[in-house]
């Protein structure tokens, strides 16, 4: 058997995994997620008069310390991988990463352990982050003046 | 030839300890269970420093021996540089040797210490193998606390470890022979799918067993299979069948033994420790089966390769064990 035959054998034995079930998943618990911050934003610009950006800029910090404080005390990661992307693309997973990684490596030191991984899983995603806002920000310039 | 015959190898005693969800799991009957994955120890890497300690030391109590009495220590881990190993020996005063066959290492451990005393170079060898899931994550995959969506293929490290006790006094287990295996690359690159890179080099270590053996499948009582998994075993099962026309019958795979269907890991249990706590807690003590043929698989990945999209080889070392 070659290896091409090989490759066809076992995708016969991969399961596949439930692309609609997953997305669905996805889109609702994102989407809870997305709701409860415009719940916040409302509650903060009611409660505390602040503007819809300033309020939006609470809620982000609202959100981050959550996911990283249920990291924190162990049951987060059970909801990221069942939430599918639900929960990885917010700012939670974001926050998640990070707080994981610091969790994992603190006992390898502070400098050599949390400081060195911090940005283990988070360190591509800051950097294609701000590669990518700046391509855009030349497109606007470009398209829009 | 790939394959040898041992004189006077005998297999005395064998110590298991399994963990949290392996308690839970299928098998109730390990010698000894933890219930924390810290074991009291500040680091994961430390407690499973511990469990091989604890399951060293209680093979040496039972037996009443010291640590002048051992020959050999060969002792084998996931984790970097075998270090979990390599800190563990250094709690006992005996000639050490660390090897590393990733999941297969039960086995490697069994042919080397077969070998040592089936050319009378040593009376007694102890091996130590074991596996924690959280180190084992850290080592190929995720911090612990992060939280990935797993493929169904993945496999799930077992947490465990297991110490036996070869001898060349007879017992009633005898190491009858072993089949050192090939290294074998199917160009299999996804790291979630340890089945598929293992499946091949078990069909491998098999024929190339029975065929220098001369010997059928049927021969055997069981054929147990390491840590394939629901996914690697059924790629086994049609490769043989498929390419050398041999349809085995009495066949379990260890890494479908050890969780129930309600535990979530995926495709079964993998990891060193899988193969051993399924013959110790199942096969051996049923009683049922005379002759043996364990094949511990291994994939032998690193992080660092995999990040380099080569294919992953896969390792399996075929070991025939005696009941009398």
């Amino acid at each position: 058997m070659n290896k091409d035959e090989y490759q066809k054998l076992v995708k016969k034995h991969e399961p596949q995994e439930n692309k609609v079930e997953n997305a669905l998943i996805a889109f609702l618990v994102g989407g809870l997620i997305g709701f409860m911050a415009e719940g916040i934003i409302k509650i903060l610009m009611g409660i505390f008069d602040l503007s819809r950006v300033d309020a939006s800029t609470w809620t982000c910090l609202i959100i981050i310390f959550g996911a990283s404080l249920f990291t924190a005390l162990g049951f987060f990661d059970n909801w990221m991988s069942k939430a599918k992307a639900g929960l990885l693309l917010p700012t939670t997973g974001f926050a998640h990463s990070i707080s994981s990684s610091a969790l994992d490596y603190k006992k390898e030191g502070l400098i050599t352990g949390l400081g060195a991984n911090f940005f283990k899983l988070a360190g591509s995603v800051i950097l294609f982050g701000i590669l990518s806002s700046f391509v855009l920000v030349i497109v606007k310039v470009i398209t829009l003046g | 030839m790939a394959s040898k015959k041992f004189n006077n190898v005998y297999l005395k005693d064998y110590f298991t300890l399994a963990g949290p969800l392996e308690k839970d799991g299928l098998l109730n009957n390990y010698d000894l269970t933890i219930d924390d994955y810290y074991y009291g120890e500040k680091t994961f890497e430390q407690a499973e420093v511990k469990m091989q300690q604890v399951v060293v030391d209680n093979l040496l109590n039972y037996n009443k021996l010291t640590d002048s009495k051992i020959d050999l220590l060969i002792g084998g881990d996931l984790i970097n540089q075998t270090s979990i190993s390599s800190y563990n020996a250094s709690r006992f005063k005996i000639p050490y040797l660390g090897v590393y066959s990733a999941c297969a290492t039960f086995c490697e451990e069994l042919i080397v210490g077969a070998t040592f005393i089936s050319s009378k170079l040593a009376k007694k060898v102890v091996s130590v193998t074991s596996s924690h899931n959280l180190n084992a994550e850290r080592q190929f995959r995720y911090p612990v606390e992060y939280g990935a969506a797993k493929k169904h293929t993945t496999t799930f490290t077992a947490t465990g470890a297991v110490s036996t006790l070869l001898t060349n006094e007879a017992t009633n287990i005898k190491v009858e022979s072993a089949t050192i295996g090939e290294s074998v690359d199917m160009g299999i690159k996804d790291v979630n799918n340890m089945g598929a890179v293992m499946a091949p080099a078990a069909v491998k270590t098999l024929v190339t067993h029975l065929n220098e053996m001369k010997r059928n499948a049927s021969y055997y009582d069981l054929i147990l299979t390491g840590d394939l998994g629901k996914v690697g075993k059924e790629i086994f099962l049609e490769m043989l069948a498929q390419v050398h026309d041999i349809n085995l019958k009495k066949y379990i795979d260890a890494g479908c033994e050890i969780y129930s269907n309600s535990q979530e890991t995926y495709a079964g249990a993998s990891g060193p420790v899988a193969l051993p706590l399924v013959l110790f807690n199942k096969i051996i003590n049923s009683k049922k089966y005379k002759k043996i043929l364990i094949i511990a698989t291994g994939s032998l990945q690193s992080v660092t390769m995999a990040n380099q999209k080569l294919g992953i080889p896969g390792i399996a070392h075929a070991v025939s064990l005696e009941v009398l």
